[in-house]
């Protein structure tokens, strides 16, 4: 145990921006039938630490060997979920453990990370198109099934690491060309496959005020109650769309919308520099690493936490459309909190392990 | 670049890519903030208060209608009204099927009745079911979490007399047309009046609404009050009408199809005013189902109309009134004797008088005699000799042709046809032997009952003709005065209580020690060559029956006209104006006797 190694600020961010969290779950919920979920919110979080500090001592070099493996479990959990997990919410995601339902594709995450890291840190840097299908195939195996699932959401945020693994595994530009226009042909295929409430989604996004009562309903109420918080927001507990109940799930995927139209423009400018500054450590992290593979371990992670959090905050100020991503840290939720703790104990693995040398 | 990294690091700068990617990202997510919470800060603090602030309106009590002795006609009682509130954060739409038949409406009903509001803003509440039952009440609370929009607020209710007693003069109220809502005159769900009193008096009655501003949660829970605008109630409407006459004369009109008029021909205020068949005002008010609607309006009796003042038909011999002040006033009819020989040729045509279908004939009549036995040898005589033109002068100068201005909406004008209107309509110049169908009432001639009862006011009275008019308040009641000499009242008078004594056409309609006269009427409801033509019944061609009537004959206290539709003959009439008269006299002396009483109940029509 070498506390005295540990990235401190960086834990010391990530650990503000749960409290905060916290703080703004008991705020959004006050009154409502969710008003005691801050205090759950609190065990994950205590939950979570434990985890970051196991999870700092177990070698990676461990991890990234014993990643077949793990990438195996992992896909026989999830097809596990799909044929016994429970029907909650239309969808299959949750397998009951320990009482508490635990996401598995939230750890899968993990092992996706871990999978794509060791085989675009060992490839050589100019990459064969063998090896960018192969880093497809690895990742599109279990977005397809998370996507069975059905889960979108998380299936999606399964898709920057392989971009991000690539681009840094030396991906050529024309490979990248390439694949951006089979993925742009791929569209019309995707919005075929997509559930009518998903497509319902996109068009509320593309067009709010088309039909204000239903799809477009959320992202309309997400806008209002960021745009009321105006400058200096409404203070504490003293937003009208979060108390009023016009924003929905104030606590979950629109907290951000809570907590701005609670603190306002200051606020949440304060709270996207805390996100930024956790992800700039956590990229110097990523340079600093022992190996190209445990950089790219890192570099995973930022990838992950970055797209949750370009998606989240972007989707409630109308950006992006409603796609069910929470906010990493912040939303109320078990699953993406211990994901992000495990990751961020991984990634306190690797930067102690730079000093063994 | 078959380069092997050495230092078995990721180059610097493809991972500066990735970090300025995320720099970019964070500072779009910026822009959207500052878009959002600087740029349009005030455009979405106004959404935010239009989602939590909900105006709710509190209906002004509509003004109650009293009689002249202070008698409520028209009351309101506090009722429920279910409505949606569309400002929600509901889907209501899909709700509606599930509304429907938990407040059991018509699902068509109910979707008819918000396509209304389609234009209108959200924040209007539309309402779905007034004077809600208990158990809709219930099923409103038990339904509040599934059905946030639907609620329910009291409105007071219109209460009217029972069995459609004076429901034409009345009328009712409903919810606007779409004409007066796109002119915004109206908001949606407004009660405003649709025919009768309820229309003509719709803006004092209905006062203004107040309104309650409340704070609501996205399901529609009343969690604090802003501001509390009381509404104006509306103004009482006192009446000229006096309840015991009106109910004698819907009484005596009983299920027969027709009107009764009466007035004070001194003032022109409305003592009695029925049009049978008629309908139940209470009924609409409270939601009247299409099929209903559909059965009023398809019914050939017309029970929607007020036939006292929209009914226009021929009035046979009561026209006998009108060439008789014409004779008078010209001079030539005072001294004029025509000896009824049965049929009067006109350039050879033959023309009848009544009485010989009895196989007999009038003889030798003088002005008087021929109104009191309604001889009409004697006015194809005085008809043909005046011509068309000094007919129509005394038909415009005695009021007829033209609207009463009764305060009443919809009053028609009947007709008086004049040369110009055939030239207007047929293109054809006046053949004179029309003026013959004129001089007794018949051809184009159409009147309204409440012409007629004016008309025989204001001879007997001199010439003068107030307004006739409902509201006890109204002003602007001198109407027009038409000087008759008084030779022309003295003869008319005498011939009008000829009528109602021995040998008159309606010696049945005879008041014991009561000064009374008439005239009756019995006009065709189709020309005789038509009537051959049609083969099988008759009903429905029988002639009306009309009966204008006096008292006293001269400067009269009443005046009174009777329309029995299909009555065949105008002495029936007679006795149902001799019923109302006889009531009236009673009237006055319980009302010397006694101090008027005020009632609070609603005011009962038995039957």
């Amino acid at each position: 145990m070498r506390f005295r190694d540990f990235d401190w600020l960086l834990i010391g961010v990530a650990l503000l921006i749960a409290v905060i969290g916290i703080a703004e779950i008991h705020s959004a919920t006050i009154g409502s039938k969710f008003a005691s979920v801050w205090v759950r919110q609190v065990y994950y979080l205590l939950a979570g630490v434990l985890l970051l500090v196991v999870m700092s001592q177990i070698d990676y070099k461990l991890i990234l060997e014993s990643s077949p493996w793990l990438y195996v479990i992992s896909v026989a959990g999830l097809i596990g979920v799909l044929v016994v997990g429970q029907a909650i919410f239309h969808s299959r995601r949750w397998i009951p453990v320990a009482g508490a339902h635990l996401q598995v594709s939230e750890f899968v995450k993990l092992v996706i990370i871990v999978v794509v890291a060791r085989f675009c840190g060992e490839a050589r840097l100019n990459l064969a198109w063998r090896d960018v299908l192969s880093v497809s195939a690895l990742v599109a195996v279990p977005a397809g099934l998370v996507l069975l699932e059905p889960d979108l959401g998380t299936a999606l945020t399964y898709i920057p690491v392989a971009v991000v693994g690539l681009w840094l595994g030396g991906l050529r530009w024309r490979q990248l060309g390439w694949l951006t226009l089979a993925a742009a042909l791929m569209l019309p295929v995707a919005w075929h496959g997509l559930h009518p409430y998903q497509k319902a989604r996109l068009e509320g996004f593309m067009q709010p005020q088309s039909d204000p009562l239903g799809s477009g309903y959320q992202v309309l109420q997400s806008k209002i109650a960021v745009g009321a918080g105006g400058v200096w927001g409404q203070g504490m507990a003293q937003g009208s769309q979060t108390r009023g109940e016009f924003l929905p799930v104030p606590h979950t995927d629109f907290i951000f919308a809570a907590f701005s139209e609670e603190y306002g423009f200051v606020g949440a400018l304060v709270l996207l520099g805390l996100y930024l500054l956790l992800l700039m450590r956590l990229i110097q992290n990523a340079q600093l690493a022992p190996d190209r593979s445990a950089g790219m371990v890192v570099m995973g992670v930022v990838a992950v936490l970055a797209f949750h959090v370009l998606v989240n905050v972007g989707m409630v100020v109308g950006l992006m459309p409603v796609a069910g991503i929470p906010l990493p840290l912040m939303s109320s939720g078990g699953s993406s909190l211990l994901f992000t703790f495990a990751a961020l104990g991984l990634v306190m693995n690797i930067r102690m392990a730079r000093f063994v040398n | 670049m078959d380069i092997v990294d050495r230092n078995d690091r990721i180059p610097n700068g493809r991972m500066a890519v990735v970090q300025y990617g995320i720099v970019l990202g964070f500072i779009v997510l910026g822009l959207g903030l500052w878009q959002l919470q600087i740029l349009q800060a005030r455009k979405y603090a106004a959404l935010a208060e239009q989602n939590r602030v909900r105006t709710e309106p509190i209906p002004a009590p509509r003004g109650k209608i009293y009689d002249v002795h202070g008698r409520l006609l028209v009351d309101n009682y506090p009722s429920f009204i279910a409505f949606l509130q569309r400002d929600g954060s509901h889907d209501w739409r899909a709700d509606l099927p599930l509304i429907a038949s938990g407040l059991q409406l018509a699902l068509p009903d109910l979707d008819a009745q918000v396509a209304k509001f389609r234009g209108s803003p959200a924040y209007q509440p539309i309402p779905i079911k007034s004077d809600i039952t208990e158990a809709d009440e219930e099923f409103i609370a038990a339904h509040r979490d599934q059905f946030p929009e639907l609620e329910s607020i009291m409105a007071s209710r219109r209460l009217y007399p029972k069995n459609g007693f004076a429901a034409s003069l009345i009328g009712y109220v409903g919810e606007p047309t779409a004409r007066q809502l796109d002119s915004g005159q109206y908001r949606p769900g407004a009660v405003v009046g649709k025919s009768g009193l309820e229309q003509y008096y719709n803006q004092q009655l209905m006062g203004v609404d107040g309104e309650r501003r409340v704070l609501v949660n996205s399901h529609g829970r009343v969690v604090g009050t802003l501001s509390d605008q009381a509404p104006v109630p509306g103004r009482d409407l006192h009446l000229t009408l006096d309840e015991n006459l009106q109910m004698t004369a819907e009484l005596a009109l009983g299920n027969r199809p027709g009107a009764v008029v009466a007035l004070d021909p001194r003032t022109g205020a409305v003592l009695a005013l029925v049009s049978h068949p008629t309908f139940d005002p209470n009924l609409i008010a409270q939601g009247l189902s299409s099929a209903q609607w559909q059965q009023w309006s398809n019914d050939p009796e017309h029970p929607l109309l007020d036939k006292a003042i929209q009914a226009q038909l021929a009035p046979g011999s009561v026209f006998k009134l009108v060439l008789s002040v014409a004779g008078l006033q010209e001079n030539i009819a005072e001294t004029k004797k025509v000896d009824c020989t049965g049929v009067f040729y006109y350039y050879g045509h033959p023309y009848r008088c009544w009485i010989t279908a009895r196989g007999e004939v009038h003889g030798v009549l003088d002005i008087s005699q021929a109104i009191t036995q309604s001889c009409d040898f004697y006015f194809y005589t005085l008809g043909t000799e005046m011509g068309i033109d000094t007919i129509d002068k005394y038909a415009f100068a005695l009021g007829l042709g033209k609207p009463t201005g009764i305060d009443l909406p919809g009053e028609n004008s009947g007709l008086i046809p004049t040369r110009q209107w055939k030239e207007a309509h047929y293109h054809q110049p006046w053949y004179k032997g029309e003026t013959v169908s004129v001089a007794i009432g018949q051809g184009p001639v159409t009147v309204t009952p409440i012409q007629l009862a004016r008309l025989a006011g204001g001879i007997a009275s001199g010439g003068h003709f107030p307004r006739p008019h409902v509201d006890a308040d109204a002003t602007n009641n001198a109407g027009f005065d038409f000087p008759l000499t008084a030779t022309t009242v003295t003869t008319i008078a005498a011939g009008m209580t000829g009528v109602v004594n021995a040998g008159g056409t309606a010696a049945s309609a005879h008041l014991q020690g009561v000064d009374f006269g008439g005239k009756t009427g019995t006009a065709q409801t189709i020309s005789n060559a038509k009537l051959r033509t049609i083969t099988g019944s008759h009903s429905q061609y029988v002639d009306n029956a009309w009966f204008v009537g006096v008292s006293p004959v001269v400067n009269p206290d009443i005046a009174i006209c009777v329309l029995f539709q299909r009555g065949a003959e105008g002495s029936f009439a007679g006795q149902i104006a001799a019923q109302v008269v006889k009531a009236f006299y009673r009237g006055q002396n319980v009302a010397t006797a006694t101090a008027p009483r005020a009632t609070g109940a609603g005011t009962a029509a038995g039957e």
